[in-house]
């Protein structure tokens, strides 16, 4: 019996916190991103909303950090992009060292519109970069996945507000 | 998910350790539980297609155009914050794309001369302004550390005169529990005895905002360079229905009729603005009101409250707690959802301290409701100036550019000139705000022009160097013009329609404007800032003014924000058009019909700087002609002392 009602239990605590990340990410501009980064993340079952930003805050700095490493490996392979490559370069170094620190402090402390700022420029930032490139960008994909997150993370920061 | 034992009869679970007989009770209980889960299921499930269909469906309207996406998501986030990398994707796939990077050249054009910014680094709100023993004191909310907001503490600088500032040592650091996460924003209240205090909210270290008492170390220095926290700290902690997050920026006390000292503080509800009322006799125990000095649905959160007196009458300032019959009350809130500061006029009552605004049709917070500034403007704080008698406000003016110009510039944000703040004796209604007069200090060398501006004609203002200016224009629509444009019933009635923002800018021409100055432009005008007016037909051959600042072309820079900006302002029978604007390199603000209608701008030029930054004058309506008659001083740098212990030493003796 008891055994019977802890199973019962289990599944509607599973149905509420499924229901939380998917509520959250209803109200974003790309739902089936939002629930797979949300959902991939072990915290994410048992975050609050403030909870969830943070770690979409954390797989900006993930998505800069690759993005970064892309832009250091293309110097060698194609030299001809080095000054477009230099301003990247400045652009996603931005979003780590100031964008992302900014906004993990400002939702973590309770003033999310400085998080919003912070992942507003994120998104700027990267579109910055990719205008470098005027069309011909080797990181295009790599913008619109930063794009796409800055995006979703914007919508949840700005239910904070 | 669930166990899959769950899907698993009862019984064959259990099946070992049961007799007969508990078998035969159990059986309906099993049969129950079985229904109950298997419906359970069902729902899960149903909840779970219904959802994702929903999902599905805009996920559909996305991959058909990436353009109506973000249609979609600007349209959910629109008027809420300006930038908007949605347009500065779209930018960056066209091939013809200027893009620009940054030098330090143009990057060190853009610090201001006269305008109050620390040496370095990132600033935000004003705080606790005063004046004590001769010296005006400026506190603002500073990160030591880098050029965006983080580490809070509380800077510090010292005028004379509002405008010529010394920096001086940082005042508060976050060196309490209580204020181990930032030391936040703060009023400053003098007591009957002329002692101080400032009352601050803290973050503490576990990220609830408090509220904290502190005062200066030693009264007679009139530096007050050092300051003494409360040891009893925190004097007020979020109350019950208050989120730990939503409890900040205490006001200034004022005095209420039974001798007590009464502060207010902003929150919110859900989605309702409100603020807080507490009263307290020696700022260390509270009592806090059961009502609201007042409350707004569906704006926000509401930072940076201030509430203050105003004459009916006179031009003068008033003392906090002022009351009377001559008396109207201000309420302010800056909203955290759309980053406008917005007021209203309205009556307070003492006996309970709750205020109603005099037009609830424009309340607090409201998107129609009345704001200092309609430009870049934010977390703005009066206080009462009893040296001169005024009440002065000054207000957070943030950066429209990217954070890593910011980083690389190693500096962010201005706080706009301080204003003097009065009722508007003539419509009642707003506030009129003004550059404090010792500004006037920094006017060096002064042209006049007098010229007729005839439709669509552009004309360059002779005046050297154009980055430091300080312009006092009137301007008047020609009656011939005026005349014809009412009387011709095939001009169309604009009025209600027309706003600054939607208008296109100040490249679109109506029949009786726009006509105004073209700021930091170069001589092709490749790059220009309009600041202007636009008066508008409005039913029965009424007209509206309108004044627009128009940032749109101020640069080639892609990662700048560059709205246009602007209201309506109110003009009155037999008044000109005047207009005030101060240009000082990278913020450009803007005074109509006596500071009836502000707009701050930032804006960051590529090319109109130093010797190439140009003054223009423009008319660019389709018929009317315009006279203009107008001065232009060259201002001067107020040279913003650093902070040395020398500097400091000299003025302590002074």
């Amino acid at each position: 019996m008891k055994k019977v009602m802890m199973v019962v239990m289990m599944v509607m605590v599973m149905v509420s916190e499924a229901s939380m990340i998917e509520q959250t990410c209803k109200e974003t501009p790309d739902f089936n991103l939002c629930v797979s980064l949300l959902d991939s993340d072990p915290r994410g079952s048992s975050a609050d909303t403030s909870g969830l930003a943070l770690i979409l805050i954390d797989k900006i700095k993930g998505l800069a950090t690759k993005t970064l490493k892309e832009i250091n490996g293309l110097y060698k392979k194609r030299p001809e992009l080095r000054r477009a490559l230099d301003e990247c370069s400045r652009r996603y170094k931005t979003i780590l060292n100031a964008d992302v620190p900014e906004a993990t402090e400002a939702i973590s402390k309770g003033v999310p519109k400085f998080g919003e700022d912070g992942v507003i420029d994120a998104g700027v930032e990267a579109a910055v970069c990719e205008g470098e490139f005027k069309g011909k960008s080797p990181l295009t994909s790599l913008t619109k996945s930063m794009q796409k997150i800055t995006n979703v993370t914007r919508a949840i920061v700005r239910m904070l507000l | 998910m669930a166990s899959s034992d769950a899907l698993l009869p009862i019984s064959a679970r259990e099946e070992s350790d049961l007799n007969e007989e508990t078998h035969r009770r159990r059986r309906p209980v099993k049969g129950l539980l079985a229904v109950s889960l298997g419906l359970l299921f069902i729902a899960f499930y149903v909840v779970l297609v219904a959802t994702h269909d929903g999902s599905n469906r805009s996920n559909d309207v996305k991959i058909e155009s990436d353009e109506t996406a973000t249609t979609t998501s600007r349209a959910r986030l629109a008027g809420v914050s300006e930038k908007s990398n949605d347009k500065l994707w779209k930018l960056s796939g066209e091939r013809n794309t200027v893009s620009f990077a940054w030098n330090n050249s143009v990057l060190s054009w853009q610090r201001t001369a006269f305008h109050f910014q620390p040496e370095q680094n990132w600033m935000n709100d004003p705080n606790g302004p005063l004046f004590y023993k001769g010296w005006y004191h400026f506190f603002y909310q500073y990160n030591p550390n880098a050029a965006v907001w983080g580490d809070i503490v509380w800077g510090h600088a010292v005028s004379k005169d509002l405008i010529h500032w010394v920096h001086l040592p940082i005042a508060m650091v976050a060196d309490q529990w209580y204020d181990a996460n930032g030391v936040w924003t703060g009023s400053a209240t003098f007591l009957d005895d002329g002692s101080l205090v400032m009352l601050y909210t803290g973050s503490t270290d576990k990220f609830v905002q408090v509220q904290n008492l502190a005062y200066p170390e030693d009264l007679n220095d009139p530096l007050l360079l050092k300051w003494v926290k409360y040891s009893g700290n925190p004097v007020l902690v979020p109350p019950p229905g208050i989120l730990p997050k939503d409890f900040r920026d205490p006001t200034t006390a004022w005095k209420t009729s039974t001798g007590k000292w009464r502060i207010t503080i902003g929150s919110k509800i859900n989605k309702t603005g409100i603020s807080l009322v507490y009263d307290t006799t020696d700022f260390k125990t509270y009592e806090k009101h059961d009502t609201l000095l007042h409350q707004v649905p569906n704006t926000g959160m509401w930072e940076c409250v201030d509430f203050y007196p105003v004459s009916k009458t006179a031009v003068n300032g008033l003392d906090t707690s002022v009351n009377g019959p001559n008396v109207k009350h201000i309420v302010k809130a800056s909203m955290d959802d759309t980053r406008f500061d917005h007021y209203a006029v309205g009556t307070y009552f003492d006996s309970n301290g709750t205020w109603i605004p005099d037009d609830p049709s424009i309340d607090v917070g409201m998107s129609a409701s009345l704001r200092y500034d309609y430009g870049k403007f934010y977390a703005s704080k009066t206080f009462y100036d009893q040296n001169k008698g005024r009440r002065i406000l000054w207000s957070w003016i943030g950066e429209s550019d990217s954070e890593a110009a910011d980083v690389q510039k190693g500096w962010s944000s201005l706080q706009g000139i301080p204003r003097t703040v009065v009722l508007d004796t003539k419509t009642g209604k707003n506030l009129v705000q003004w550059p404090v007069e010792e500004i006037e200090s920094l006017r060096l060398s002064s042209k006049q022009f007098n010229m007729e501006v005839g439709p669509g004609s552009v004309v360059p203002v002779d005046v050297d160097s154009a980055a430091q200016l300080d312009i006092e224009a009137e301007f008047e629509i020609k009656k011939e013009s005026l005349d014809k444009i009412l009387g011709d019933a095939s001009v169309v009635a604009e009025a209600e329609e027309f706003s600054c923002q939607k208008s296109g800018g100040a490249s679109v021409r109506g029949a009786l404007g726009p006509f105004g100055f073209s700021v930091l432009a170069d001589k092709s005008l490749s790059e220009k800032t309009p600041v202007y007016f636009y008066v508008a037909k409005g039913k029965d051959s009424k007209l509206k003014t309108f004044f627009c600042t128009d940032t749109s072309r101020s640069t080639f820079a892609n990662d700048v924000v560059k709205p246009i900006y602007g209201s309506s302002v109110p003009v009155l029978k037999g008044e000109k058009l005047t207009m005030r604007i101060l240009v000082d390199h990278s913020i450009v603000e803007g005074f109509a019909q006596g500071g009836r209608t502000c707009i701050t701008s930032r804006v960051y030029p590529t090319k109109a700087i130093y010797g190439a930054a140009k003054l223009f004058v423009f008319n660019n309506a389709i018929d009317a002609t315009v006279t203009a008659s107008f001065k232009v001083w060259q201002m001067n740098s107020a040279f913003i002392h650093p902070y040395s212990e020398e500097v400091v030493r000299a003025i302590s003796s002074a």
